[in-house]
């Protein structure tokens, strides 16, 4: 095999094992919120359980973008997707983070029932999840329309977030005995806003593995 | 430009505008250009045969020792147009220093091959001379281990040593700027280390244009790249970029290995 075949093959490789931890991510968010919205709290704990191998995962790809930078000293396109690829996983590890945690609030929720309906919440899940999916897959595909509608998706998370959180303090206000529950719910919302600000970075990594330079939106 | 002498003064900046070259029938060089600035070393890469070299050789005139050669286009160093017919080559070549691929020290000794230059161009006092020669070496990062053996012959050193030695000879009749071809393509890693550093160094006096064929060392050391191909200067611009994000589908397939 050619230098140029090998190396091809090497970021192949990177690229696959990239979509498999995202995939992984993405199935770790969609399974704190059916936790969350189904009160299952085995399923809820599980999920940490699962970072572990996220974890596995971005050692394991640290390593890949190691040794490809050490033995075939990228230039251009090639160092910019290797470049990228390491900074995201950074981020992705971050989504399994996230979801982890949201897994462990709902194992630990307060009140036998929710104070409110879990409508806003499940779409930021569901919203999470897309961003999440299309952030990686802007990178794999050399999509940079997918990675600005990533960018743009932020907006509508942000306002989803707010009207969990105007919900959930006129609830406070409302009546005190709320407040345990209301603080997790706000947690959660929380933490999925903080996988959108996260999937946001990684399409700004696909755009500068497009255009070499690296913008913060 | 002329001095009060009626001497050209050369600057340390290369500008070069609508620049062909041809060797008898065949086009070498077509139609280049580009502004080389003071006090950075600038890199020249591409495929063997591109015009890389003929390019820096057009820079103090060595192209007009090739029979057959013909140069056309605007030539500046500083505001000196280097091809005037009332340009004393020997006073471009003085300023306009040139170190080779393969090192060639004159068989003489290590004193003498730096004392040859300013010999050349009328410095007779020894003090004067010796100072020039330690002054240099000292430039070339070269005098702790040649002090010693000033008057051995140059030919014993080491092929690394040789090169250096080379660009101390170079260095010692003051050149605003330094060609080099290749300048460490025939030596070891530790060496071509040495020189690399020393182009660092050397920078902060002395413009340096480099042709090499080595991207990491292009990477490495320069401030600026220029990709060749054909005879063309496909692509110029700062080495960060040019290495990270080159704009011309060519040069990235040429730096990325995949030209052919």
């Amino acid at each position: 095999m050619s230098i140029r075949k090998l190396f091809e093959s090497e970021l192949a490789d990177l690229k696959t094992e990239l979509v498999e931890m995202c995939r992984l991510t993405e199935t770790m968010i969609e399974s704190a919120i059916n936790a969350l919205v189904n009160r299952d709290r085995e399923l809820g704990k599980s999920v940490g359980d699962t970072d572990k191998r996220v974890d596995e995962y971005e050692m394991d790809i640290e390593k890949r973008c190691m040794r490809i930078l050490l033995k075939q000293q990228p230039v251009a396109k090639d160092f910019r997707e290797v470049s990228t690829a390491l900074k995201m996983i950074t981020d992705i590890e971050r989504f399994g983070d996230q979801a982890s945690d949201i897994g462990d609030l709902v194992y630990h929720m307060p009140g036998e029932r929710y104070i409110k309906k879990l409508t806003h919440i499940k779409a930021m899940g569901e919203l999470a999840m897309k961003m999440v999916r299309e952030s990686v897959d802007s990178f794999i595909r050399n999509d940079e329309k997918l990675a600005d509608g990533v960018i743009a998706a932020d907006d509508e998370m942000d306002d989803l977030f707010e009207t969990v959180k105007d919900e959930l303090i006129a609830l406070i206000k409302k009546d005190a005995d709320n407040g345990d529950q209301a603080i997790v719910l706000m947690m959660i919302a929380k933490y999925l806003e903080r996988i959108g600000d996260h999937a946001v970075n990684v399409a700004e990594w696909t755009k500068y593995n497009e255009t070499g330079v690296h913008l913060k939106f | 430009m002329k001095n009060n002498k009626n001497e050209t003064v050369f600057g340390q900046n290369v500008s070069v505008k609508n620049a062909n070259l041809w060797y008898g029938d065949f086009q070498a060089l077509k139609n280049i250009g580009i502004e080389i600035p003071e006090g950075k070393v600038t890199a020249f890469i591409g495929p063997s045969g591109c015009g890389k070299s003929t390019f820096l050789k057009c820079f103090n005139r060595m192209n007009d020792l090739v029979s057959g050669c013909r140069v056309e286009g605007e030539f500046k160093i500083g505001e000196a147009d280097i091809y005037d017919r009332s340009t004393d080559v020997n006073a471009l070549r003085k300023n306009v220093g040139m170190v080779f691929q393969k090192p060639n020290p004159f068989p003489m000794s290590v004193y003498d091959n730096v004392a040859y230059g300013p010999r050349t161009f009328g410095v007779r006092k020894r003090s004067e001379l010796d100072e020039l020669v330690e002054e240099s070496l000292k430039a070339a990062a070269m005098w702790d281990e040649l002090k010693d053996r000033l008057d051995k012959s140059a030919l014993g050193l080491s092929g690394g040593q040789q090169q250096r030695l080379c660009i101390a000879r170079a260095l010692a009749v003051k050149p605003k700027i330094i060609l080099m071809d290749e300048p460490t393509s025939a030596l070891d890693p530790i060496s071509t280390g040495k020189i690399e550093e020393l182009c660092e160094e050397l920078k902060k006096t002395t413009t340096i244009v480099i042709v090499t064929h080595n991207m990491q060392q292009a990477t490495r050391i320069s401030d600026k790249t220029g990709f060749f191909l054909l005879g063309e200067l496909v692509e110029y611009g700062d080495t960060d970029d040019i290495f990270s994000s080159p704009k011309d589908e060519r040069t990235e397939r040429y730096i990325t290995g995949r030209f052919g």
